[in-house]
């Protein structure tokens, strides 16, 4: 798509929302159902209820750190090494919302309704603003993308609690497939996404010692594969050069 | 689990630990809006908090294919593992379509499954 001369203006801030909302429909929303129908599933087999796995798609709403949460709570963790855990994970959120707020940012619109916007931060969502956004009037990005990712978490909580329900009726082959999604679904995510050299070394070093540490510290494997790991892709990442 | 036969500490356990869980998070999502626009995300700082947030994401991910607890540990290892190396190789065929390698990874441990059910 070729960057248009004048900015696009849906004609209302209430049609550019329904302009989001309808972009959202279609392959990013179906990926990140099954996703969440896979977190559904788990939710089920670690013998949690259904409340609690929409209350975690609800107030959480980033994946990664709602799986770390859930297969933490099930080894027994305490909730610092869960909260840290979980900080960690999501700490890709931070840069996320610094790049993306400057650009929904309109005149006249109050502070607080970009914390409120902030909660549904999240990566499908981000990656279609930063494309769709910068060609729009100001005033609909707002709109635009509240309507996007409105559509987004609804299908994460149906999906969830589709997922819940499934585990429970469908065949034990087909719930362990639905568990499975999620490992799957991340491990294609980073392969697919991920370029910046220190990123992909942080990855694979990540990749081999989260199960290893495991092995030694259920509990505390994480945080340590993800900080050790993390640290070293990302030092010799830098002294290789090439930055991005 | 019978959801109606829960103790009521059971039940509120789990709720507090996903409130740390989402407080843990809406704080990153917060702070990107109290410093958005005051602060440059390719700065070094960021570089290293995004690898040690991939690095631990991909220790989670290898620790669940190849460690993973609950049910899907009565799974036998080779067949997580193709399971996700055939996923894996699809990603790469089919110029990166996500959704083909999950059904692919996700239905060949199904089929491993019913496979070994109904032949051993």
């Amino acid at each position: 798509m070729s960057v248009p001369r004048t900015l696009h203006d849906y004609g209302s801030t209430g049609r550019a929302m329904v302009a989001g909302a309808r972009r959202a429909v279609g392959v990013p929303s179906i990926v990140l159902g099954g996703s969440f129908l896979g977190f559904g599933a788990l939710v089920h087999q670690v013998g949690l209820t259904v409340w609690h796995a929409l209350f975690s798609t609800a107030t959480g709403w980033a994946l990664p750190g709602q799986i770390a949460l859930v297969e933490l709570y099930a080894v027994g963790a305490s909730v610092l090494v869960i909260a840290v855990a979980v900080g960690l994970t999501n700490a890709r959120l931070f840069p996320m919302t610094v790049t993306l707020i400057p650009l929904l940012r309109a005149p006249g619109v109050p502070r607080w309704q970009y914390y409120v916007i902030s909660h549904f931060v999240a990566v499908t969502g981000w990656v279609a603003a930063m494309r769709d956004c910068p060609a729009m009037v100001t005033e609909q990005r707002l709109p635009y993308y509240t309507g996007f990712a409105g559509v987004l978490w609804s299908i994460s909580m149906l999906a969830t609690w589709a997922g819940f329900a499934l585990a429970g009726s469908v065949p034990a082959p087909v719930t362990l497939g639905l568990v499975f999604i999620n490992p799957i679904y991340f491990m294609l995510i980073i392969s697919a996404d991920v370029r910046a050299r220190s990123r992909v070394l942080a990855a694979v070093f990540g990749a081999i010692g989260g199960p290893v540490l495991y092995l030694l510290t259920p509990e505390w494997s994480l945080l340590l594969a993800g900080v050790i790991a993390g640290t070293l892709g990302y030092l010799i990442g830098r002294r290789g050069g090439a930055h991005e | 689990m019978s959801e109606t036969a829960l103790p009521d500490a059971v039940f509120w356990w789990p709720i507090l630990v996903m409130v740390a869980g989402a407080a843990a998070t809406y704080v990153w999502r917060a702070l990107g809006v109290a410093l958005s626009g005051r602060i440059d995300p390719e700065g070094a700082l960021f570089q290293w908090a995004a690898c040690i947030a991939y690095a631990l994401l991909a220790a989670l991910v290898a620790r669940m294919i190849i460690l993973p607890t609950g049910p899907l540990a009565q799974t036998p290892m080779i067949d997580r593992v193709a399971a996700a190396i055939l996923a894996f190789a699809v990603l790469f065929v089919s110029r990166r379509n996500v959704l083909l390698g999950i059904a692919v990874g996700a239905g060949t441990l199904v089929l491993a499954t019913y496979a070994r059910t109904a032949w051993f």
